[in-house]
């Protein structure tokens, strides 16, 4: 445990330790406080059922900047350690590889967290100077925040894989970047087609990121994706490790 | 301490090494050379359980370090041949988490970095960030954190490149003063370091061990072990046929200097001709222009042992 923790403290610090975590962080920043603002101004204009949390949360403005970070996050995890050759030094420590894999997604997930952890400053603000409700429950409000993390987690997920299988950060970037904009745009084609028969439309609605953020936003909150986005991780996860491993197998 | 039993590694293609099968014993250092893709690296790749090999047996302390490997690599402190480091952490920063990771107690760690920082002489530096550092201390850095959990094994795969001489002295004075406690196996290219400092030697080439033995004992057994420099400046017609005839000598080889001509008599290793060149110089009234006698080096051996083939 000790040996874990070692590993995570590390990994979260090496996000610090160069100036991309400033980087990202300050556009992110900008991009959600500018989603935020845009969601407010709109229910301003046009008023409407929805709340706030809904209005913040399900637009392109929000999506947009959302995909992109994921590739930002994760892309030096492994890529980095293969081209200064620090794996060797880490791998020849005595340390397990599934502690160095989950030391890494960790690492970044809790990074992913501190990201968001700014804009529930945003909700509460708003609930201070309007005196009315972000959300209309709170388990709607707290609903937005498990899906982002559940869905950040997969996205992580996938991040650290394509990083585990290249030296080059941007390789790893660009692989991330189609790996979730595919599986993104897959949950759009519902909308996109005028959908061939309800069957398929089910279908895409199981791994819809954005329609799953449409109903935990309004906080109904489905078993369903739960399930899609933690078994998915741990799928992922399991491949990474294999991978990481793979530099072990026997010839 | 180390066992490897006919150890073989195969890349797609190509055999790195093959069938090899030596011993380490507690307390030796030994020295493992051989010229540049030998299979030295490959070979302390495998030892430090980064790599895997294709067939044999690798124990280390006891471990095997394929099916045992977290249990082994507590044992050892290994220098990687590039010395690969964080080069965005500061030098306490990054030994005080690799201490953590090795297994220090958490108490500990400060004196144990401490200790490391002074053996290393790095406590100028010790705030420094890795980057910045010139190649030396960088070298250093990756000593330090090889010895910073107290290994009982240590694996240095070319410790001393790019330091400069003191450094290397250092280096040098720093390992012997180890090797009381600990097992050290060093490959260098630095042949007068491993003279100095080995226990033992292991020459590999091309992927097969091709010597193994105490410096000393390797350079007796050379077939060249010795070689005797005589100059003479008007040399009479049958010096090539007396010199050859001297005890001791195996061949003679002549060759024109500016001043006269040069004969180089390859001796056994105890055999040491020069008295007697010197007698028969004065009965035959030989202008002797020079006469030196030079003992063979472990460089010798090295090509010999690694030239060709």
């Amino acid at each position: 445990m000790r040996v874990f923790l070692t590993l995570l403290g590390r990994e979260v610090k090496s996000f610090f330790y160069s100036p991309i975590a400033y980087v990202v962080i300050f556009f992110f920043l900008i991009a959600s406080g500018f989603n935020f603002y845009s969601g407010v101004s709109f229910l301003n204009q046009s008023p409407s059922e929805v709340t706030v949390v809904e209005a913040a949360f399900n637009t392109v403005l929000f999506w947009f900047p959302f995909v992109l970070i994921f590739p930002l996050i994760t892309m030096r995890t492994y890529a980095d350690e293969f081209r200064m050759g620090t794996i060797e030094t880490l791998t020849t420590a005595p340390v397990q590889d599934w502690q160095v894999v989950l030391s890494k997604f960790l690492g970044s997930l809790l990074f992913y967290v501190l990201l968001w952890a700014p804009s529930y400053l945003y909700f509460t603000a708003f609930t201070q100077i309007t005196g009315k409700q972000a959300a209309l429950a709170a388990g709607a409000f707290g609903g937005s925040y498990l899906l982002l993390f559940l869905i950040g987690s997969f996205y992580i997920s996938l991040g650290c894989l394509a990083s585990a299988l290249t030296s080059e950060q941007i390789n790893a970037a660009v692989m991330t970047f189609v790996a979730i904009f595919g599986s993104f745009v897959t949950g759009l084609l519902g909308f996109i087609f005028n959908s061939p028969s309800q069957a398929v439309r089910d279908l895409i609605s199981y791994f819809s990121a954005v329609e799953h953020m449409s109903d935990f936003s309004r906080g109904l909150i489905d078993s369903r994706p739960i399930v899609w986005y933690v078994s998915m991780t741990i799928l992922v996860l399991f491949i990474n490790l294999q991978v990481f491993q793979y530099r072990k197998w026997k010839a | 301490m180390i066992q490897v039993e006919h150890l073989t590694k195969r890349y797609a293609g190509f055999t790195a090494i093959q069938d090899l099968s030596f011993e380490v014993s507690k307390g030796e250092i030994v020295g493992f050379l051989g010229p540049n893709g030998a299979g030295k690296s490959t070979t302390m790749r495998i030892l430090s359980g980064y790599m895997p090999y294709t067939s044999g047996r690798v124990s280390i302390a006891g471990f095997d370090i394929f099916e045992q490997s977290v249990e082994a690599r507590r044992h050892i402190g290994y220098l990687p041949e590039s010395t690969p480091l964080y080069h965005d952490m500061r030098v306490h920063e990054y030994l005080r988490y690799r201490a953590a990771l090795k297994g220090v107690d958490g108490p500990k760690i400060t004196e144990r970095v401490g200790d490391v920082l002074e053996m290393c002489s790095l406590r100028e530096k010790e705030r420094a960030i890795i980057g910045t550092l010139s190649k030396g201390q960088k070298q250093r850095v990756g000593l330090a954190d090889a010895l910073v959990h107290d290994p009982d094994l240590l694996i240095l795969d070319e410790p001393t490149i790019g330091l400069d001489p003191n450094q290397i002295r250092q280096v040098r004075e720093l390992i012997k003063n180890l090797a009381h406690r600990r097992t050290v196996l060093i490959s260098t290219h630095i042949l007068p370091e491993v003279e100095i400092m080995c226990s033992r030697v292991i020459v590999i080439h091309k992927g097969k061990i091709r010597a193994s033995d105490t410096a000393e004992n390797l350079l007796r057994n050379h077939r060249a072990a010795g070689v005797v420099r005589v100059e003479l400046s008007q040399p009479p017609s049958d010096v090539l046929s007396i010199l050859s005839a001297l005890a001791g000598v195996k061949d003679v080889s002549e060759e024109k200097t500016e001043s006269g001509t040069r004969y180089h008599l390859r001796t056994d290793a105890e055999a040491n001709p020069s008295e007697d060149v010197l007698r028969i110089a004065r009965e035959k009234n030989w202008h002797l222009t020079e006469l030196s006698r030079r003992k063979p080096s472990l460089e010798d051996v090295f090509v010999d042992l690694t030239h060709g083939d």
